[in-house]
């Protein structure tokens, strides 16, 4: 990663106000705002995915001739049919939850996505895809530029942030978004009981209401506090809800469930940040066995999204949310002598949802070692990418979040092909 | 117990996690400069640490069998915790985690590959437990060992540590078939960074990365064969070994110089050419000021770029010494920067840092370290399980609401757990709401309060009662205001 990534974060407390609406506006703003409307929810596969292993281009030969240990056998795959460049594409034998989706026609899979020179650093890859600006992705995420063209003072939980640290993609010059991994334990305790607990939270929330205009940092921290206190009832009744299926103990499970929580409780939400990690696979991928770290990674991701699809149907919400996957890159188009995969270039996203139009977009590559191979880079070892992922978003901010793409990305991406919504 | 020294306060907040009062008059007395030797040249002081481990006076650990850290994280992570409250040593451990933090490396990953008995060993094994078994000692007694050596010193021994070979591959990097994942780190995190700042060009090429896998091809892990039984075998041997056999003997050529002449191919061969890259690496000329912009934002302040002169200063130091950090760290403790009032309370504590500083400050008798553990997962940091290998996204990225809250619940915890301390600590200040709230900001120590905040303390102390300074009165308010002050965000910061 670069210095400036953090030296952002710093400078943006001394150069930005991160700040959280003033309590008595929340249910106004709430209700206005349109409790159930439309939100959309980023899944965060973090380490790199090997998308190769995810949707599988089991009809090109090139896959077999370059993996020849970690491939998945053509007979495995979940066949979803052959791609706009006639190549049979499956995908991962693990993923039959996703497999149904895809058959009703509600996810979208997008092959060969990504940018230029695609960096091969976990830290600057996933802050260029947050920032969605590869020449200065120190800024803003564009998910953050998005909240703030909102109407302001913005609702605290028009973002719910599923992970400890704020994702760059949520991160604004001037709004914040709460940090929630478990609405369960999101609550204030005291030393005392009874009174003393309720003058303690009194006294801690109008601490926390002072704002030390010389001390920006201070004033950043009393702000997360503030938020905390704003945000601490609402909350509560997220971790009350009785989901209509069981959602699987992992966290991107409960992750998922909360996010479910939120909205059936109807409290406006529109940005929610999941993740789930461990795709940096370097070694003993093995996408083939039950036990395998990569059968696994998938088993967890499938599992999460078909609960959370099932439930969003059950409660009738599925046609108000979707869902977007991305990872800071793919991995090398060949396997290591660990049988592993290293940092690669382009990779897979994936969209679910009620309004999506399902399907396979754009081509997969040809992983033969060719000369002049244009579907591949770097001496042929990486996937040189096909639809920016910057289009992606476009569409997104465009046709579901219904805002205008060229000014969170400060530049027309749309890409008329990408229909997937 | 008045405070009286706020410079000394200020460098045992940063270069140890905080003092007790009775540390805080100690070092007052022998004055700034004698400080800062007794904190750098460490070794003065006696280490009798883990000795004191369960021994009545200090803060406890919970013990679920034999305590073995050595062998269970948990108990590892409770060790670690119970030094840091402790140590006669601060900076030694607050380098460790320095290193910990800087070579970030997560037993999950290790765990996974080989059972958290090793993986703990692997990790935390030390000679002051059940010892290590013809095995290296772990990854933090590295840190602990190398906390202010020679920085080349202590890369090398990261490149040959056990948990390291693990967690970033190179056990399995071997010729024909090169591992990128620690010769991409060792340049991108661990000496010179991608690139100065986003307009500057990269310092290396992707060529540069698969040239350095070559390098270390070979530099790999001896570990006895693993079959079912050797999995979380607490005997089990293990050592970095170099495998001639399984070494790329090719030309390495890089774009940046290898040799203080120029020569940017490896000259050398075999197991050499590895400390050959890794002593380029040290130095490299964005190294320096990378660690020096590092070490500013840890020490010094994390509201401002490290200042140009600075970095110049700091840099040169660790290029004129050969890696000196002794030196370097001296430097830094003694720079008018680090000693500029200014700068006192512009570092966002880290959540081992405010939890530490609140057992030291609030008190510690009946408390074990144990019930820190799961509240400093949910602000944000386990001990030995960094998010990644670029460490925890410090600063403002530790403060979400999540994490806000589980800082005020921890204070919540500790304070109804000291209740009773805290009463009999109070009880000598009894007289007014005033006199505790006093007494309470001496002992504790944070950021001063403007008058609003204060304000609400003291309304805190008032709410329900007409001050008598009753036992009953003083059982509750006395842990009442006390987490009130640690809940805050004024305490938030080192």
């Amino acid at each position: 990663m670069t210095p400036n990534r953090r030296q952002f974060i710093k400078g943006g407390v001394a150069a930005f106000t991160v700040s959280f609406a003033a309590p008595a506006f929340l249910s106004d703003i709430a209700r206005a705002q349109g409790a159930r409307s439309r939100n959309l929810v980023v899944l965060y596969l973090s380490g790199g995915n090997d998308a190769l292993s995810m949707v599988v281009p089991y009809g090109n030969a090139g896959y077999y001739q370059r993996r020849p240990t970690i491939a998945v056998p053509a007979g495995n795959v979940l066949q979803v049919g052959a791609d706009a460049g006639g190549t049979a594409v499956g995908l991962h034998p693990r993923l039959t939850g996703l497999k149904q989706i895809f058959d009703a026609g509600r996810l979208a899979v997008i092959q060969r996505s990504g940018y230029p020179n695609s960096s091969r650093s976990h830290f600057l890859g996933t802050d260029i895809w947050s920032t969605a600006d590869p020449g200065n992705p120190s800024g803003p995420g564009w998910l953050g530029r998005y909240l703030e063209l909102l109407p302001q003072p913005l609702d605290p939980l028009t973002g719910w942030n599923t992970v400890r640290e704020t994702p760059r993609t949520l991160l604004s010059r001037f709004v914040g978004v709460p940090a929630i991994p478990d609405p369960r334990t999101y609550a204030f305790s005291s030393p005392n009981s009874g009174n003393e607990a309720l003058f303690a939270r009194q006294a801690a929330t109008r601490i926390a209401s002072h704002v030390p205009v010389d001390r920006p940092h201070l004033s950043f921290v009393s702000g997360t506090a503030r938020a905390a206190f704003d945000t601490l009832d609402r909350v509560a009744s997220v971790a009350q809800y009785a989901p209509t299926v069981t959602y699987p103990a992992t966290g991107l499970g409960s992750a998922l469930r909360a996010v479910a929580g939120s909205m059936v409780r109807g409290i406006g939400t529109k940005v929610f940040w999941v993740q789930t990690g461990g795709f940096d696979t370097h070694a003993s991928q093995n996408p083939n066995l039950d036990t395998g770290a990569y059968y696994r990674l998938m088993g967890t991701m499938n599992d999460a999204l078909l609960a959370f699809y099932q439930d969003m149907s059950n409660q009738g919400l599925l046609g108000d949310t979707m869902v977007l996957q991305f990872s800071e890159f793919g991995r090398r188009v060949y396997e290591n002598g660990s049988q592993g995969t290293d940092h690669g270039a382009a990779s897979t996203m994936m969209v679910m949802g009620g309004g999506v139009n399902g399907g396979l977009y754009g081509t997969a590559p040809d992983l033969r070692d060719t000369p002049g191979n244009p579907t591949l880079e770097s001496n042929n070892g990486d996937i040189r990418y096909q639809t920016d992922f910057r289009s992606v978003y476009a569409r997104v901010l465009d046709n579901w979040l219904g805002t205008n793409s060229e000014t969170v990305l400060e530049g027309n991406y749309r890409n008329p092909g990408l229909t997937f919504i | 117990m008045a405070r009286r020294d706020d410079r000394i306060e200020h460098l045992l907040r940063r270069a140890g996690f905080g003092g007790s009062p009775d540390e805080v008059a100690e070092l007052a007395q022998i004055g700034y400069q004698a400080a800062v030797d007794l904190l750098v040249f460490f070794e003065q002081a006696p280490d009798d640490i883990d000795a004191r481990i369960g021994v009545p006076g200090h803060v406890g650990v919970t013990t679920r069998g034999q305590f073995s850290p050595d062998t269970s994280i948990t108990d590892a992570r409770q060790r670690w915790l119970f030094r840091m409250v402790h140590t006669r040593r601060p900076l030694q451990e607050k380098m460790a985690l320095f290193w910990h933090h800087h070579f970030a490396t997560a037993y999950s990953k290790i765990s996974d590959t080989y059972g958290g008995t090793l993986a703990t060993r692997m990790m935390a094994a030390s000679g002051a437990y059940n010892g290590p078994k013809s095995s290296p000692s772990g990854q933090i007694e590295r840190f602990r060992l190398n906390a202010l050596g020679n920085f080349y010193d202590l890369l090398v021994a990261v490149a040959r540590d056990p948990a390291m070979l693990v967690w970033l591959d190179g056990r399995l990097n071997v010729r024909g078939t090169p591992q990128e994942n620690f010769a991409r780190e060792v340049m991108e995190l661990f000496t010179m960074g991608i690139r100065p700042s986003d307009n500057a060009p990269n310092n290396y090429t992707e060529d540069d990365v698969k040239a350095a896998a070559r390098v270390f091809t070979g530099w790999n892990l001896s570990v006895g064969a693993r079959g079912t039984n050797n999995v979380n075998d607490p005997t089990l041997a293990y050592d970095y070994l170099y495998r001639a056999d399984r070494h790329d003997t090719g030309t390495k050529t890089f774009s940046f110089d290898i040799y203080p002449g120029g020569g940017r191919t490896i000259t050398s061969s075999g197991e050499q050419e590895g400390l050959d890259f890794l002593m380029a690496c040290c130095r490299h000329p964005q190294t320096g000021p990378r660690l020096a912009r590092k070490l500013y934002g840890f020490f010094v302040s994390e509201l401002q770029p490290a200042p140009q002169a600075f970095v110049d200063r700091i840099a040169g130091t660790f290029y004129s010494t050969n890696f000196d950090m002794r030196r370097v760290v001296l430097q830094v403790l003694l720079s008018p920067e680090f000693q500029d009032e200014s700068n006192y309370y512009t570092r966002y504590a880290w959540p081992v840092e405010f939890v530490v500083k609140s057992i030291k400050e609030t008190g510690w008798t009946g408390f074990s370290v144990d019930s820190a553990l799961s509240p400093m997962l949910a602000m944000g940091q386990t001990l030995f399980e960094p998010p990644d290998v670029n460490g925890w996204e410090t600063g403002p990225g530790w403060f979400s609401t999540g994490g806000m809250l589980a800082r005020m619940n921890f204070a919540a915890t500790l304070t109804q757990n000291q209740r009773f301390n805290l009463r009999e600590a109070a009880r000598a200040s009894k007289g007014s709401p005033e006199s505790v709230l006093s007494y309470t900001l001496d002992r504790l120590s944070p950021m001063p309060f403007d008058s609003p905040p204060y304000n609400e303390l003291l309304g805190y102390l008032r709410a329900g009662t007409n001050w008598t300074g009753s036992d009953a009165e003083l059982l509750a308010k006395a842990p009442g205001v006390t987490h009130l002050v640690l809940a805050s965000p004024e305490y938030q910061f080192v």
